[in-house]
């Protein structure tokens, strides 16, 4: 009890604490939150026969059902499921409730380039004192590397979407092609030959979607943003590497071998469905997305890895991907974390978001589990999608970093590169513009700039 | 922020009150006034008044992400007019008043005029048909408007594509403008047409009469008589134009969605100052931006008046009668 009353005494001054920096702006240095010590099994035992109360902001669908297993294990502990929104607004919100120093919740689900924004303000838990660290081997790397770029753990990784190439094997069967292209200069061919003979492009690239042109970027070995915690960000989304993945896709544009209709949009769903498009470059959740999107053509997809820059390389980029974060503001830090934890952890749980929500796992146990890869796909002509994805996963460049302010990323994506696209315009040159733009907002910021 | 600039400026000032002595009567009767008056004061200071201060004195301080609030002065307002971003916006929905209002008032005179001057049967109907689509809120308008100008599968692009004219793009950076003016004189004809229609039937009858012994036909009518006698109703919807056009928010943020590669997070003044408080956020800016964009309004809605004002007197002068 007393112990007990301790705690809550910290957890409420650490509160109080905080909310004050916020208020004055200053920004204690990581340091000072490292000096914790670690829980022991008791801390655990007890935290977790105590009655308490959690929140758990997610938009993930029927979550509830991984939740009843975590309180069926822990009766004591009675979790409340919010969807405050997906993405955007789900971010405003809370960062809003983070400002207003009331109404976050315990556990977020947080997407990983966002992590660092929440990082800055001291706003997320560093799960190492829980044991969190214990957990590195159960992920693929690169997924761990998102959720702990340095020593402290941030979030448990809960999806990713490693990129592939998903094709109609029908259109481009009959434009003469048999096998998926394995570079992108025979992307590039087979991009010809498809349009010519068939009239379709062999592909979309969304005009304003910087999630798919990143996750190119990503593959080709790009680090457009470094961020080291504190104040200092490196930007270089205009490097040569970069331009030569952007005058690619310009030439193919320019070329009207690649449409640009925006996606996730009526026009760009009917192009799916109708083979204007055929094919999409998309990531291990899009195999399931599709298949809702374009029932009518069940059977003639298929899936390969994304073409490479050099032949006989085995490397991918990913594109999405979430995960369960604990604020630093919850006062029920243990039990957060043991949610956290047992939602992508339990073999049961985690389990059941790879098979009944199709979030694409990055546990490692469920990768190797056959109920997962040896699954056929009808869609895909039976084909095993996802023991292809898990072998994607394991190419995935494994140190790529976000910058603290990835809303403003986007939306001057949008701006630069997305109307540059839309108008077939030179996205090298956009690129300068966006470089420009983020380096400015930066400085502005208060950053220090690499 | 709304600014209602006063309208009825021509009120003949009434005589000076006569100095009496306030009886214990008068005094109570005023301090009910003033009892009654509370419930509206304290609404309209804790809900108008101090959020519109509040964020004034926001706008003046400078957040970071690293390094909090500073004290900025009028920083961020030298910023803004300085700001490529915000002064595009504000052309651009100047140059949507410019063109958008007067096809829009137009309209809705010429509707206005021709229900009024046809009062028989089946005039009801008509006006309430014009008038639906007021009824109809803006996030289903646009939203419904975007499917209508839809590229492959829109209803207009298919019927063009039909009759052999090519697809008309209505969502391009470069159509996107008109396509909104579409949109707004659709959801507003209606409205504007009700203000002129019922100013229109509050001209009493007499002077109709008097013009048709004088032999003016129903043009003559229209223009000699109906136009005039309307005139603060037709200030008014001038008015209420500017603001709604100068607060352009609901049809970008909407079609944004639609076609994100015509519609920059900066393309109406209102929009960037929402942009830069949620997704830059840079609320202080954005404060600064929202409270520049009401003193535009402000200025532009005061300088129509005056426009408006001097013709009307220049009127008078030339019918030979005292203002």
């Amino acid at each position: 009890m007393n112990k007990k009353a301790r705690r809550t005494a910290v957890a409420l001054v650490t509160g109080a604490v905080s909310i004050g920096l916020l208020v004055t702006g200053c920004t204690p240095s990581s340091s000072d939150e490292s000096t914790q010590e670690s829980v022991s099994q008791d801390d655990i035992d007890t935290a977790m026969t105590t009655p308490t109360k959690l929140t758990f902001w997610t938009w993930v669908p029927d979550i509830e059902n991984e939740v009843a297993l975590f309180e069926a294990k822990y009766p004591a502990i009675d979790v409340t499921v919010e969807n405050v929104g997906q993405g955007l607004p789900h971010y405003q919100k809370l960062r809003s409730a983070i400002e207003a120093g009331e109404g976050a919740p315990d556990v977020t689900q947080i997407e990983y380039q966002y992590i660092p924004s929440f990082v800055l303000n001291n706003s997320l838990l560093d799960l190492t004192a829980y044991g969190a660290d214990d957990l590195s081997s159960d992920y693929v790397d690169w997924a761990w590397n998102q959720v702990s770029p340095d020593e402290e753990v941030w979030a448990i990784p809960q999806d990713v979407g490693p990129m592939g190439n998903l094709y109609r094997e029908d259109i481009l069967t009959a434009a003469g092609i048999t096998e998926p292209p394995a570079t992108w200069d025979d992307y590039a061919a087979a991009a010809k030959t498809v349009k010519d003979t068939t009239g379709s492009y062999i592909s979309n690239v969304g005009a304003t979607q910087a999630g798919q042109m990143i996750g190119f970027l990503w593959q080709a070995g790009v680090k457009p943003f470094g961020y080291d915690g504190s104040e200092t960000v490196s930007i270089d989304v205009n490097s040569d590497e970069a331009k030569k993945v952007a005058d690619y896709w310009t030439d193919l544009i320019q070329q009207d071998l690649i449409s640009t209709d925006v996606d996730f949009q009526d026009q760009w769903y009917q192009g799916l469905a109708s083979g204007k498009y055929a094919g999409w470059l998309t990531a291990a959740w899009g195999p399931i997305f599709l298949q809702g999107t374009a029932e009518a053509t069940t059977g003639l997809w298929r899936a390969a890895p994304l073409p490479q820059w050099n032949a006989g390389d085995e490397v991918s980029g990913n594109w999405g991907g979430s995960s369960d974060a604990v604020l630093a503001s919850s006062e029920n830090k243990i039990a957060a974390y043991e949610l956290a934890k047992f939602i992508n952890n339990d073999e049961e749980s985690a389990m059941r978001l790879a098979t009944e929500q199709f979030l694409f796992p990055p546990q490692v146990s469920v990768l190797e589990d056959p109920a997962f890869v040896d699954q056929e796909s009808e869609f895909y002509g039976g084909q095993k999608v996802n023991e292809l994805f898990a072998e994607i996963s394991q190419t995935v460049d494994t140190d790529f970093q976000w910058l603290p302010y990835m809303d403003y990323v986007y939306s001057s994506y949008e701006d630069t590169v997305g109307t540059v696209i839309a108008d077939k315009g030179d996205i090298s040159g956009a690129l300068d513009v966006w470089q420009d733009q983020l380096v400015t907002y930066a400085t502005d910021q208060g950053f220090t700039v690499e | 922020m709304t600014h209602s600039p006063a309208l009825a400026s021509e009120r003949p000032a009434s005589a000076p009150p006569l100095k009496k002595r306030t009886t214990p009567m008068k005094r109570k009767q005023r301090l009910a006034a003033y009892l009654f008056l509370v419930p509206f004061f304290i609404v309209f200071i804790t809900m108008l008044v101090v959020p519109l201060v509040y964020a004034g004195y926001l706008s003046l301080f400078e957040s970071k992400l690293i390094g909090g609030d500073v004290f900025a002065g009028l920083a961020n307002y030298v910023r803004a007019l300085t700001d490529s971003a915000f002064l595009a916006g504000l052309g651009r929905v100047g140059l949507f008043f410019i063109i958008q209002v007067p096809i829009m008032l137009g309209l809705a005179l010429f509707l206005a005029l021709a229900l009024d001057s046809a009062r028989g049967r089946g005039s009801k109907a008509v006006r309430l048909l014009i008038f639906v689509p007021y009824a109809v809120p803006a996030v289903v308008a646009t939203l419904m408007w975007g499917y209508l100008y839809g590229p492959d599968f829109g209803p207009i692009a298919q019927i063009s594509r039909a009759v052999g004219l090519g697809t008309p793009d209505f969502l391009s950076p470069e159509s996107i403008l008109g396509s909104m003016m579409n949109i707004v004189t659709w959801e507003f004809v209606g409205y504007n047409m009700i203000i002129m229609y019922a100013a229109l039937r509050s001209i009493p009858a007499e002077l109709y009469e008097a013009a048709e012994i004088d032999g003016a036909g129903q043009f003559r009518l229209a223009w000699s008589i109906k136009i005039p006698a309307i005139r603060p109703a037709l200030m008014l919807t001038v008015i209420f134009s500017i603001i709604g056009s100068f607060q352009l928010f609901a049809e970008p943020s909407l079609l944004n969605a639609i076609a994100p590669d015509a519609i920059s997070t900066s393309f109406t003044p209102n929009y960037y100052a929402y942009n830069l408080a949620f997704i830059n956020q840079e609320l202080n800016y954005a404060a600064a931006i929202a409270f520049l964009l009401g003193v535009v309004i402000a200025i532009v809605s005061y300088f129509v008046q005056l426009a408006g004002e001097r013709r009307e007197r220049v009127g008078h002068a030339e019918r030979g009668i005292e203002p």
